[in-house]
């Protein structure tokens, strides 16, 4: 079980959260202006590396707030984890 | 057999304290301290137990937890269907039986191991209290923790808490690990939080594939001195030892110096460090032999030995002690992705180092293991008599046939042998199967390792998981309502809705179901009904943005929504597919209460407070889930109208003063109301949320008032009925994720002039306007007392055709409907709505019946009855 460090309760049991997926997939602008296939890829494709990625957690069983994390998809290992709306750091 | 004790050996014995226990159904001696095994092989027996499959006569194997043999059930003081003899620890009361390899439940109920579970936090777990782990412990700072899976740590570290009886049965993420304690009457199961922990567990001797191998009498060379170190058991007069290391000559030695006539029989060509040591004790060793067969019947009577020179001559002997090499019990840290490399001088797999940095593995556990001689098979003889996995009877010729079926991955060995699927996880057989697969395909050794590992350790009684967590409250929580007690007083039938507690129905007298929903049905048709709908979802949407945040929400526009008005509302994923239903009512302009289905009411806040925080925060919207703050008592029927006027209201019911789809805050029986003209049914109703502290109290007033009028309690099956009557969907019956309001024929909610919303993109999509997409239309069974069964599948002919067979669609909700006076069901075709009134047929069994499609509005289409 991981633990994971809310940006805003500190490090916590896996159980108390919710996974949300890829982090930084920005909702378009103007869905209607783009093609099945770039609708598509938006909704359904995500990233699937080996290694480092940004992520997106959400603190369900405590302060209920969204963040983004870093993770090695390949060691579980949690590198970092931010607030919504921050830059991953460096 | 000739095991006794010897003196001045045992040191987890304690000889002032003798225990009796029954072993099937006898008394056997034994001392506090002493396992089932060690009792047993100190009393003379070292048979008594047969393997699974092919019944062959078994014994004691092993001193711990990788015996393969002998399997006892514990009957008393607990309950324990299997659990291997060697870690069966004597108490008063026990009472044990041999098992062949296979734990049976009795029917009714046991008295089986509970475990209270808790939580520790520690700066240093080690797990294995040998001569490394304690060291380890000793060297730590902080909150040290020190387990192991033995009764016995000998000199626990004084700075550590030490648990003996404790098998750390799993090591997951960040250094979490569960830890089972076995330890007097009280289990424990131990949730660790380490920040480093240290692997300390030791190594597993491997024995060597021979014929006749698998003997009683034939055990490792390290049981063998685990019994006289442990337990002061000497397990034989003679013993031969097959030894490729010197960790087996050490065992030897000490077996000698116990007493034993003692004949060790090396495959190694040279000397190794502990050869003249033997010799100058008087110990025969023989180098560059091989151990070719075991003799007996069935128990252990001598070995043959095969010698350099081809030569072969028969040992006296009553144990056969083997040794072929020594595995680092690295299981643990399997699971963590840890890599395993071949050591060539060891003849065994090794921590590669890798994994993760709060992770140390140490001692023998890291590969601080006896170098030796890599002999895995002796040739000599029948290979359907070599056992490689005592526990599943499968032998090198077994091994043999995987590979010659075209298999080289030992997992896929695994798999077509089952070696490895026991209780002891193959800790015996995991190497030595590789090596031999390795061997078989001209490989060299350590060109493929042994299966994956998995948790738990050793197996653990699914008792003692669930712990306390158990019986009808803790399993899981029960979500009643506050008018529970008045239907459990009025004998209602409930259906499970999630976690909440439905009143189904209320049957009176003998009625059964069908003929209680029908007379519910009846009365809300014809006179009134009062549903406990308090189990809906309602979400507390608050700010000056909530009617923009709700036009994204919903796929109709809510902004333009007047204040005191409520609109039906369909909610889509981003895939346009429906997620959920329900109302919207304005109870000012920055502030509205939404409804959600019972069982959607979590999900639904979750994906409001998901699209607020990560993509529209700039919206200024506050999410609160009311659900349990109101409670909502729903009358409905033609006489609806005059049943809350007789409960008392201060507001105008008449229609004009206040139509279908608006609500009024008022008051009902006195006490303050929010009541909704909304009607899942199609009849004239009255939805009135209230207070919880006030939902039994207008519960009663609504019956009161109802009196007169026969005014009937109707429960969820009922409601199905009305609701199908009326080709109203539910959200998870007629859609299952797939389903796009056009699918259901809700087009007519979605509004895509007003701007973007949650799944508008996706409606366009070409698969959603494909003219083969599933429909929901009604379905007429030609009988109309056939009632289908829901989930039937529905196909184009008669005659079911050959398979593959095409399917049209299958039915979503199917009852027998009062007003109708004959079956009807909802159901998802294939280009339904070009299908209606023309012939369908429902697979039953082996037959069809004939149906009709149909409008999916069976009843009332124009909507004449909602307003009284």
């Amino acid at each position: 079980m991981l633990l994971i460090t809310c940006p805003w309760c500190g490090a916590r049991d896996e159980v108390e959260f919710r996974y949300g997926g890829q982090a930084h997939l920005a909702y378009p602008d103007d869905p209607e202006s783009l093609s099945d296939a770039e609708w598509a890829e938006f909704l359904f494709m995500r990233d699937n590396p080996k290694g480092e990625w940004a992520e997106r957690w959400m603190h369900a069983a405590g302060c209920r707030r969204w963040f983004n994390a870093i993770r090695d998809t390949a060691t579980h290992r949690m590198v970092v984890t931010y607030r919504m709306g921050e830059r991953p750091p460096a | 057999m000739t095991g006794r004790r010897v003196d001045g050996a045992g040191r987890w014995l304690d000889r002032a304290r003798p225990v009796t226990f029954a072993f099937d159904g006898r008394e056997v001696q034994g001392f506090a301290g002493d396992t089932v095994a060690s009792a047993l092989l100190a009393s003379g027996e070292i048979g008594g137990f047969v393997s699974p499959i092919a019944r062959r006569p078994r014994g004691v194997y092993a001193a711990g937890v990788e015996e393969p043999n002998a399997f006892v059930e514990i009957s008393a003081p607990w309950f324990e269907p299997i659990r291997p003899a060697t870690m069966v620890n004597l108490v008063d009361g026990l009472q044990v039986g041999s098992r062949a390899g296979v734990g049976v439940l009795p029917a009714g109920p046991v008295a089986a191991r509970r475990a209270r579970h808790t939580h520790r936090h520690v700066e240093t777990l080690v797990i294995g209290g040998g001569a490394s782990g304690r060291a380890a412990a000793t060297m730590a700072e902080g909150r040290v923790l020190l387990v192991d899976e033995q009764p016995v740590v000998m000199d626990p570290p004084p700075n550590a808490v030490t648990l003996t009886s404790t098998t750390a049965t799993g090591i997951y993420d960040d250094g979490y690990v569960l830890c089972y304690q076995r330890d007097g009457a009280t289990d424990l199961f131990h949730h660790i939080r380490a920040g480093r922990v240290v692997l300390a567990t030791g190594a597993h001797e491997r024995p060597l594939a021979f014929v006749g191998n698998d003997r009683p009498g034939v055990m490792l060379a390290s049981a063998a001195r685990a019994y006289l170190d442990r337990f002061g058991v000497l397990v034989g007069e003679r013993v031969a030892v097959f030894s490729a290391n010197h960790a087996g000559h050490d065992a030897a030695e000490a077996l000698a110096n116990a007493g034993a006539t003692v004949v060790v029989v090396d495959p190694d060509v040279r000397p190794g460090p502990a050869t003249e040591r033997l010799r100058a004790a008087g110990i025969e060793v023989r180098l560059n032999a091989r151990v070719v067969a075991s003799d007996g019947d069935p128990a252990l009577t001598g070995v043959t030995v095969s010698a350099a020179d081809g030569q072969r001559t028969t040992i006296p002997a009553d144990v056969l002690a083997v040794s072929g090499g020594w595995n680092p019990a690295i299981q643990l840290a399997r699971g963590l992705g840890i890599g395993l490399r071949y050591d060539e001088a060891k003849a065994c797999f090794v921590h590669d180092g890798s994994g993760p940095e709060w992770l140390t593995v140490i001692g023998r556990a890291a590969g601080d293991v006896p170098a030796s001689f890599p002999l895995w098979v002796v040739d000599d003889g029948d290979d359907r008599e070599k056992y490689v996995e005592l526990q599943r009877d499968q032998t090198v010729a077994d091994v043999a046939e995987a590979v010659a079926g075209g298999l080289t991955n030992a997992e896929h060995v695994k798999r077509a042998t089952y070696i490895g699927t026991t209780i002891d996880q193959g800790r015996t057989s995991g190497v030595l199967t590789a090596e031999i697969v390795n061997r078989l395909l001209g490989w060299a050794p350590g060109a493929q390792g042994p299966t994956n590992a998995r948790p738990p350790y050793t197996p653990v009684p699914f008792s003692a998981l669930a712990g306390t967590d158990s019986g009808p409250i803790l399993l899981d929580p029960i979500r009643i309502t506050p008018i529970h007690a008045w239907h459990d007083a009025h004998d209602a039938v409930y259906e499970n809705v999630g976690q909440w507690k439905r009143p189904r129905f209320f049957p009176r007298g003998e009625e059964d179901m069908d003929a209680a929903v029908a007379r519910e049905c009846r009365a809300v048709r014809t006179s009134v009904g009062v549903l406990d709908a308090s189990t809906l979802g309602k979400i507390d949407v608050r700010g000056p943005d909530a009617g923009v945040f709700l036009d994204r929400m919903y796929t109709n526009r809510m902004s333009n929504l007047p204040v005191g008005s409520i609109r039906y509302g369909l909610m889509l994923g981003p895939d346009g597919m429906v997620f959920d239903d329900g109302v919207a009512m304005r109870i000012a302009d920055d502030h509205y209460v939404c409804t959600t289905t019972t069982g959607g009411a979590a999900g639904v806040m979750d994906r409001f407070e998901e699209w607020l925080q990560t993509e529209w925060t700039d919206l200024r919207v506050y999410c609160t889930s009311v659900t349990e703050q109101w409670s909502v008592v729903a009358v409905g029927g033609p006489h609806g109208r005059e049943v809350v006027a007789t409960a008392g209201t201060d507001a105008n019911l008449a229609h004009d003063a206040f139509p279908f789809m608006t609500f009024r805050d008022a008051t009902v029986a006195g006490v303050p109301a929010r009541i909704c003209r909304i009607s899942f049914t199609g009849e004239l109703s009255y939805e009135l949320h209230v207070s919880p502290w006030h939902a039994q109290h207008v519960w009663n007033a609504v019956m009161t008032a109802g009196e007169p009028f026969g005014i009937t309690p109707y429960g969820t099956e009922a409601m199905h009925v009305l609701r199908a009557e009326k080709g109203y969907v539910i959200v998870g019956q007629e859609t299952d994720g797939t389903q796009t309001p056009e699918d259901l024929g809700m087009a007519w909610i979605v509004n895509t002039g007003k701007g973007d919303f949650v799944g508008k993109r996706s409606l366009v999509r070409s698969d959603m306007l494909r003219d083969d997409r599933k429909q929901l239309v009604g379905v007429m069974a030609d009988d109309p007392a056939h009632v289908l069964m829901e989930g039937t599948q529905l196909i184009a002919k008669a005659a079911i055709p050959e398979p593959p067979a095409h399917m049209l669609g299958w039915v979503t909700s199917s009852y027998r409907s009062e007003a109708l006076g004959r079956s009807i069901a909802l159901a998802l075709v294939e280009a339904g709505r070009e299908r209606i009134g023309r012939e369908i047929h429902a697979v039953v069994g082996d037959a069809t019946v004939p149906c009709h499609v149909a409008d999916p509005v069976f009843y009332d289409p124009e909507g004449t009855r909602r307003d009284g």
